[in-house]
Parts: structure tokens; sequence; C-alpha cells
């Protein structure tokens, strides 16, 4: 049986589902960051998918990949520095605490 | 045949280090889920022949991003380790599972036009042409390194001490 399409779409929809549900779940920040990451690699696979099945000459998927991917290196700079300033003045992480502008 | 038994085994190991990401209980332990994770989508990029997307999967994600996030659990050590209830674990259950079945309806269902020509490889030439080139992806890359500068002055300003 040789791999389609459909099996990287498939492997790309369960782990952004896994990566949903860590990322609704967990009280961890930190746990929560690796969670959207886990999301943004599913989106990769699925554009690389998608360009190496239907357009294989044109790579475009490929070049969104490469930007997904700066993205989400900026992304992750910056959220572990909130991170780490919340954990300066509370001294916990705990994503249901961190509530002082809740009204 | 072989490409056939390697996808397989990277998507099993895929799937495992992901719920070992969400399921475990030590933090460090789901980070290095978390890297095993990243290095089999590596690993799948390259059995999609991009070559070069793979390697910068590992440079960027492996070797940069996981690295930040360990520094940020050993800098945001937990004084208890138990963890209480959370009251959005059935919904959030029940949303992921709903979206992964509408997914996977929608994937199956569509005819999808499948090339017939196989990828190009090598593909770090083409992708040079495609982003750097007059009529490519030049005006990405310059925001792209805009972008960068930002998030870097950023995350100084935000974690810097007083």
């Amino acid at each position: 049986m040789a791999i389609g399409l459909e099996h990287y779409l498939i492997l790309s929809a369960i782990l952004f589902c896994i990566g949903l549900y860590g990322a609704l779940t967990k009280h961890n920040a930190v746990i929560i960051l690796m969670c959207i990451e886990l999301m943004l690699n599913a989106v990769n696979i699925t554009m690389v998918a998608f360009s190496s099945y239907i357009v294989p000459l044109l790579l475009t998927g490929q070049v969104f990949a490469i930007f997904v991917m700066v993205v989400a290196a900026a992304e992750v700079a910056v959220g572990l520095a909130i991170i780490l300033a919340i954990y300066r003045g509370l001294t916990d992480i705990d994503a249901s605490n961190i509530n002082l502008m809740k009204w | 045949m072989g490409l056939v038994i390697a996808f397989w085994i990277i998507a099993v190991v895929a799937v495992i280090s992901a719920l070992g990401v969400v399921f475990l209980r030590n933090v460090f332990r789901a980070a290095l889920s978390l890297i095993l994770c990243f290095i089999t989508v590596a690993g799948l990029y390259i059995t999609l022949s991009a070559d070069f997307l793979a390697a910068v999967q590992i440079l960027v994600y492996v070797g940069a991003i996981s690295v930040l996030i360990i520094l940020a659990i050993m800098m945001t050590r937990e004084v208890q380790q138990g963890s209480p209830a959370n009251k959005m674990k059935v919904p959030a259950f029940l949303v992921a599972v709903i979206l992964l079945g509408i997914m996977i309806y929608t994937v199956t269902k569509t005819s999808w036009q499948v090339a017939s020509e196989s990828p190009l490889t090598p593909t770090t030439a083409p992708l040079a042409l495609k982003l750097f080139s007059e009529s490519g992806f030049i005006l990405p890359v310059e925001m792209a390194a805009v972008l960068l500068l930002a998030a870097i002055l950023g995350a100084i300003v935000i974690a810097r001490e007083k």
C-alpha cells in the first residue's frame, strides 16, 4: 500500500488535535507553549505534504513552512520571556493563577 | 517499500511522543518527548523529499527552540508537583475528537488531484531561487528579518532584571 496524501494529512490532523487538547487542558504555561509548537509542526507537515503531492515542481508549501518556522521561533522567544517575567513576580506559572487582570 | 515502512515507523513514534508531551507528569520529560516529536517530523520531511526543510527543522526546532524551552523549564521550577483537577478536560477532549473526526472525514472524502511528477530533489537551489529572486518571496524574507529583530528586542526588554 503506497503512502498517499491522505496518510500525511490524517497524521497531521492527529498531531494537531493532540496539541489542541494539551493547549486547552494543561496548567503549566510552558507545557501550553510546547503544545502550541506541536500544532505549528502539524500545520507544517500539511503544507509540505500538499506541496509535494499536488504541485511538486512549485515548492510553495516548503517556502510557507520556512516562514511558519520563523514565526514560531520568534513566538517562542517572546512567550518564554513573558513566562520568565511572570515567574519573577509571582513564583508560579500555573495558568489558572495568573488572573490579576481578570474582571 | 522502504518508504512505506519508514513512514509507518516515523508516524507511530510521532503520535506516541506527541501523547507523551501532553500526558507526562514531569515537565522535563515532556520537553524531551517534544524533542523526539520534532526529530520524527524532520524524518517525515525527508519522506516527502523536502531535504532542506528537514535540516532546517533539526537546526531551528531541536537546536534552538527546544533549548529555549528547557532553559525556561529549568528557570521556572514549580514547588509542588500535584496537578489539580481541570474542569476543562471533558469539553476539550470532545472538541479535539470532533475536530479530528471532521478533518479525517473531509480528507478522505475529497478527491485530491495528485500530480504525477515526482518532487524536485535536491531542494536547496530551487528554494533559494524561489525565496531570493525578484519574482519570488523576497519581501517576506526581509519582513522575517525585521520580525526576528523585533522579537529579540522584545524578549530582552521583557525578560531582563530591573
